[in-house]
């Protein structure tokens, strides 16, 4: 997916970048609002990332202007401001949602997520391979004409597998994707994760291989 | 309502007394004006009478043979008549001797044929007015000074001054009444403006910051204009502080935001254990403290509008709905479904915001201790009061301390890992009580906690 | 002083009458001075002492002048001062010698300064002898009483009386307010001097020259004690002059110096009680009060204009030029 992050904290945005392209997505970052109205005037985007603070504005005035050009394009706003004095204003101001710094990047892709489907109800890019398709908006696997809804973690393991295949995924890398940082729960509940998926998988092209001490893999016949 | 200002003096008492006591003076001293103007023409209309009765008798003289004969007539003394029959006494001297009347009254010897002298004297142990004048007689070999002296008691003049005195007295009552009754009119009038000014103000809401429109009396402009200013400064200083709070946020967290993304992204390159453990750590570290930070902050805000709630009608399952929803992604994380059990619209007087915050804590701490792939509960009743109750399948508190778990920083002895700062039912509790209600804690029978946060 | 006209002092108090009513042993004894004949105010103090059962009465009666000179000089020894004469009571009440009586209800006219109160109404009339006038008709008027006295001077040379004003308190009241009233008074008075007039000290032995026939005419006696005499009713008659009736108010007053004020103020009281009372007037020998018309003369400072030395001296010296012929 294309995101555009309009994010004046270079650090931050560039954490932000790294950790959204190393999922898949394409990521454009603006510094400040006279870039990001550039930016979302030329390039087609799925959805946009907006730091409320910015050096030569408000974020606010990017959503109106945003919302003025009636672009249906989800904004998820980047807080670092109390909910209890911000939260009113920048829904009515037309954010889909908001984001409290600093923020779980777990957190930040389900959001993005909710908000995609409800802005479309699916993606624009479903991913092909083989005989699956796979709608990460939708969180669906179709499998010939059966359909499959997965449950969020089964969502996020399939995700990561698919946008690489081939690659050999670490039990703990996958842990730390999959769970926030106060869960407490043991690294062997992935395996009831690729236990599940691999029963939607049956029937399909596609399987999921265990490497012992590496990890799992998505092959495909 | 006025607890706590110190009281020196009323304004109205202050114009009421001085309005009176000014009306009083000036009754008074119509009074004795009024009494002494009416004794100075009453004395004047008696002596016009002594006077004239005295010039009639001296007009009657006439020098015959030798002889001083003074043939006065009868209206000389009948016009001295009084209602109050006032004594007459006079005396006829030639030159130094008295020709005829009575000895020993007093003598004024005015200057011949310049008019009456009068004067005041005792006589025959009463107290006179006398008029007295004189004429030059000037016979064959005869000149004489001729003198009359004509005196009259006081009775009728001081019944007549009495009568004037008690008169102007009940006018000056009168007056002095009309003037209460018109000085209590004039300073409620007066002080009406204050009174709706204080309305006015009182009256505003809690974000009411703005400038009083309405016109105010001259002598007001100073008191408003100020009033104006200070609300001004006010409303410039509170939204100063929100800016330096919020700016303050903003510094600190996102700081954090940019260590902990890094954090993460670091997480997912190292494979060393004890490196990923540190690292995992790091990320709880910083998550625990911004969210303090945010409970604190809001937990501040609260406070400040408990006292002065936005009250507005609120739909509590519109609320309750709107709030799920925003809070549905992080539900999904968990896999645990948010189910709201609602049957209408329940309307409720409040504050959204304040409410929005409590309901909030109360899902989100639901979300952290609810297992995952299980329901959590927003149950919104009427009966028997308007209430929402937030219902999970979890642990539950821990039974010996649930009385205790809203107060600040408690946290329950069985949140083990979880990140918290025991804020979240301290906010929640004292929303629901400024809001008149209060928060209920229970465990389910089935298991799994609720609260209940009613109206 | 002012009454120098005084010119007989009463050297000792020789009294033309004096009474005692009541119980010798009494402790309380109201003096009363009078000018008035005690036949008419027995009755009077009779029903007063029925009320007072321990008061008695001591009634002196002198003349009009005599009584005022006597006042003057020992006030402290009488109670109650009662007299016809208008002028003279007026100026003992003027120069203080009068008690103020607070409660006694009486026309404004009628009493000056609540201390002198009138109590009776006589006019002053003419007294004829009904047998000197028989065969002409009687006089009405001054002017009638001119006319006929000149029509007959044979007649009535020597035999008309009237009083000596320069004796009398109340003659000299009576001619100064004819005077005053109309120049017939003066016309009268020489008429009077042309026939010779006898010049009387009282009503009294006026009406007794007059029954008997001594003289035909008296001028200015007071009518109640003409009518009084009522043996000598077929001898005389009395002739209200129709133009201006000359009218006194007999009156009284407590003396500052009383010693028994309150009894003094009852006996006024009583007084004027009785004089108000038409009803009464059979019982009581003094007419009443007229209470029906306010009197030409009434009680107010003018009536000292005649007791003014040069006034008197004038009005004596004139009076002396018309009838002493």
């Amino acid at each position: 997916m294309k995101f555009l992050l309009i994010e004046d904290n270079y650090e931050l945005a560039n954490a932000i970048c790294a950790r959204m392209r190393s999922d898949g997505h394409v990521v454009d970052h603006a510094d400040k609002i006279f870039d990001a109205i550039e930016y979302s005037q030329i390039g087609e985007y799925d959805l946009i990332l907006l730091d409320v603070m910015l050096p030569d504005g408000d974020g606010r005035e990017f959503l109106k202007h945003h919302r003025a050009r009636n672009r249906s394009t989800p904004v998820i706003v980047l807080t670092a401001r109390s909910q209890v004095s911000d939260r009113i204003s920048l829904l009515d101001l037309g954010a889909d949602d908001y984001v409290t710094k600093p923020f779980d990047h777990a957190e930040l892709e389900a959001r993005c997520r909710a908000a995609l489907r409800r802005n479309s109800g699916t993606s624009q890019s479903i991913t092909v391979l083989a005989d699956v398709a796979f709608d990460p908006v939708a969180g669906s696997l179709k499998v010939g004409d059966s359909t499959i809804k997965l449950r969020n973690k089964e969502l996020r393991i399939f995700e990561l597998l698919i946008n690489a295949p081939q690659q050999i995924f670490s039990k703990q890398k996958l842990f730390d994707r999959l769970f926030s940082y106060d869960d407490d729960v043991s690294e062997n509940a992935i395996e009831v994760y690729i236990g599940r998926l691999r029963k939607h998988l049956v029937g399909s092209q596609l399987s999921i291989s265990t490497h012992r001490s590496l990890g799992y893999r998505l092959d495909h016949d | 309502m006025i607890e706590g200002v110190k009281i020196s003096g009323s304004l109205r008492n202050r114009l009421t007394v001085s309005l009176i006591g000014g009306a009083a003076v000036l009754a008074l001293l119509m009074y004795f004006i009024v009494r002494a103007y009416a004794t100075q023409i009453a004395q004047q209309g008696q002596d016009n009478i002594l006077g004239a009765s005295v010039n009639s008798i001296l007009d009657a003289a006439n020098v015959s043979e030798g002889f001083i004969d003074v043939d006065f007539p009868y209206a000389s003394f009948s016009m001295l008549g009084t209602d109050t029959d006032d004594r007459v006494f006079y005396a006829i001297y030639q030159d130094d001797e008295l020709l005829s009347g009575y000895d020993g009254l007093a003598q004024i010897f005015p200057e011949v044929d310049k008019g009456s002298a009068y004067g005041n004297t005792t006589f025959k142990g009463a107290p006179v007015r006398l008029a007295s004048a004189s004429r030059m007689l000037v016979g064959a070999d005869l000149r004489v000074q001729l003198t009359v002296t004509v005196a009259q008691t006081q009775d009728s003049l001081l019944g007549a001054l009495n009568r004037i005195g008690r008169n102007v007295a009940i006018f000056g009552a009168g007056f002095f009444l009309l003037v209460v009754i018109l000085a209590f009119w004039a300073t409620s009038t007066a002080i009406g403006p204050l009174a709706q000014l204080t309305t006015s103000v009182a009256r505003r809401g809690p974000q009411d910051l703005s400038p009083v429109a309405s016109p105010v009396p001259r002598e007001m402009a100073p008191l408003v204009f100020s009033l104006n200013k200070l609300m001004a400064r006010l409303e410039y200083s509170l939204s100063r502080s929100e800016d330096f709070i919020a700016e303050a946020a903003h510094r600190v967290r996102t700081p954090l935001a940019t260590v902990r993304s890094h954090a993460e992204a670091t997480l997912l390159r190292v494979d060393k254990e004890e490196n990923r453990q540190a690292m995992r750590s790091m990320i709880r570290a910083i998550d625990e403290s911004s969210r303090a930070a945010g409970q604190l902050l809001d937990h501040a805000m609260i406070t400040f509008r408990a006292d002065n709630l936005d009250q507005k009608n609120i739909d509590l399952v519109e609320l309750v709905q709107d709030l799920a929803m925003r809070l549905s992604p992080i539900a999904e994380m968990r896999d645990i479904e948010l189910q709201l059990d609602a049957l209408g619209p329940v309307s409720v007087i409040g504050d959204a915001i304040l409410l929005q915050n409590a309901i909030r804590n109360l899902v989100d701490n639901a979300l952290k201790y609810a297992p995952s792939e299980s329901i959590v509960r927003l149950v919104v009743a009427t009966t028997p009061k308007p209430s929402i109750s937030v219902v999970d399948e979890g642990a539950g508190f821990p039974v010996g301390e649930i009385n205790l778990l809203p107060d600040r920083f408690a946290r329950g002895s069985n949140s083990g890992g979880i990140i918290g700062s025991g804020l979240g039912l301290t906010i929640a509790q004292e929303v629901a009580e400024a809001h008149g209600g209060g928060l209920t804690l229970n465990n389910h029978s089935r298991g799994g906690a609720c609260v209940t946060f009613s109206f | 002083m002012i009454l120098t006209f005084l010119v007989q002092p009463v050297l000792a108090e020789e009294w033309e009458d004096q009474q005692f009513f009541g119980s010798a042993t009494s402790q309380k004894t109201l003096r009363i001075l009078s000018n008035t004949d005690t036949r008419f105010f027995a009755p009077i103090i009779e029903s007063f002492l029925k009320s007072q059962p321990s008061v008695s009465v001591k009634y002196l009666v002198t003349g009009s002048a005599e009584l005022y000179d006597i006042f003057r000089t020992s006030p402290e020894d009488f109670d109650v001062v009662i007299s016809s004469a208008m002028d003279l009571q007026f100026k003992l009440v003027n120069d203080g010698y009068a008690l103020a009586l607070g409660d006694l209800e009486h026309p404004d006219w009628a009493q000056w300064r609540e201390s002198l109160f009138a109590f009776s109404t006589e006019p002053a009339t003419i007294v004829i002898n009904r047998e000197a006038f028989e065969g002409v008709p009687t006089p009405s008027s001054r002017q009638d009483l001119i006319k006929a006295l000149r029509q007959r001077p044979e007649t009535f040379q020597g035999r008309v009386g009237t009083y000596d004003v320069r004796h009398s308190g109340l003659g000299y009241f009576f001619a100064t307010q004819d005077a005053r009233a109309s120049e017939t008074y003066w016309r009268l008075t020489e008429v009077f001097g042309s026939l010779g007039v006898r010049l009387y000290c009282c009503s009294g032995d006026m009406i007794d020259d007059l029954v008997s026939g001594k003289i035909a005419v008296a001028y200015n006696v007071l009518g109640s004690y003409a009518l009084g005499r009522e043996d000598a009713q077929s001898q005389i008659k009395v002739i209200l002059p129709s133009n201006f009736p000359t009218k006194m108010m007999r009156s009284a007053f407590v003396s500052t110096n009383t010693r028994l004020p309150d009894v003094a103020g009852t006996f006024i009281k009583h007084l004027t009680g009785i004089q108000a009372d038409i009803s009464k007037a059979a019982t009581f020998p003094l007419p009443p009060l007229d209470r029906t018309v306010e009197p030409a003369i009434s009680l107010d400072p003018a009536l000292m204009t005649y007791l003014d030395r040069l006034k008197r001296r004038t009005f004596i010296q004139e009076w002396e030029s018309a009838i002493i012929q």
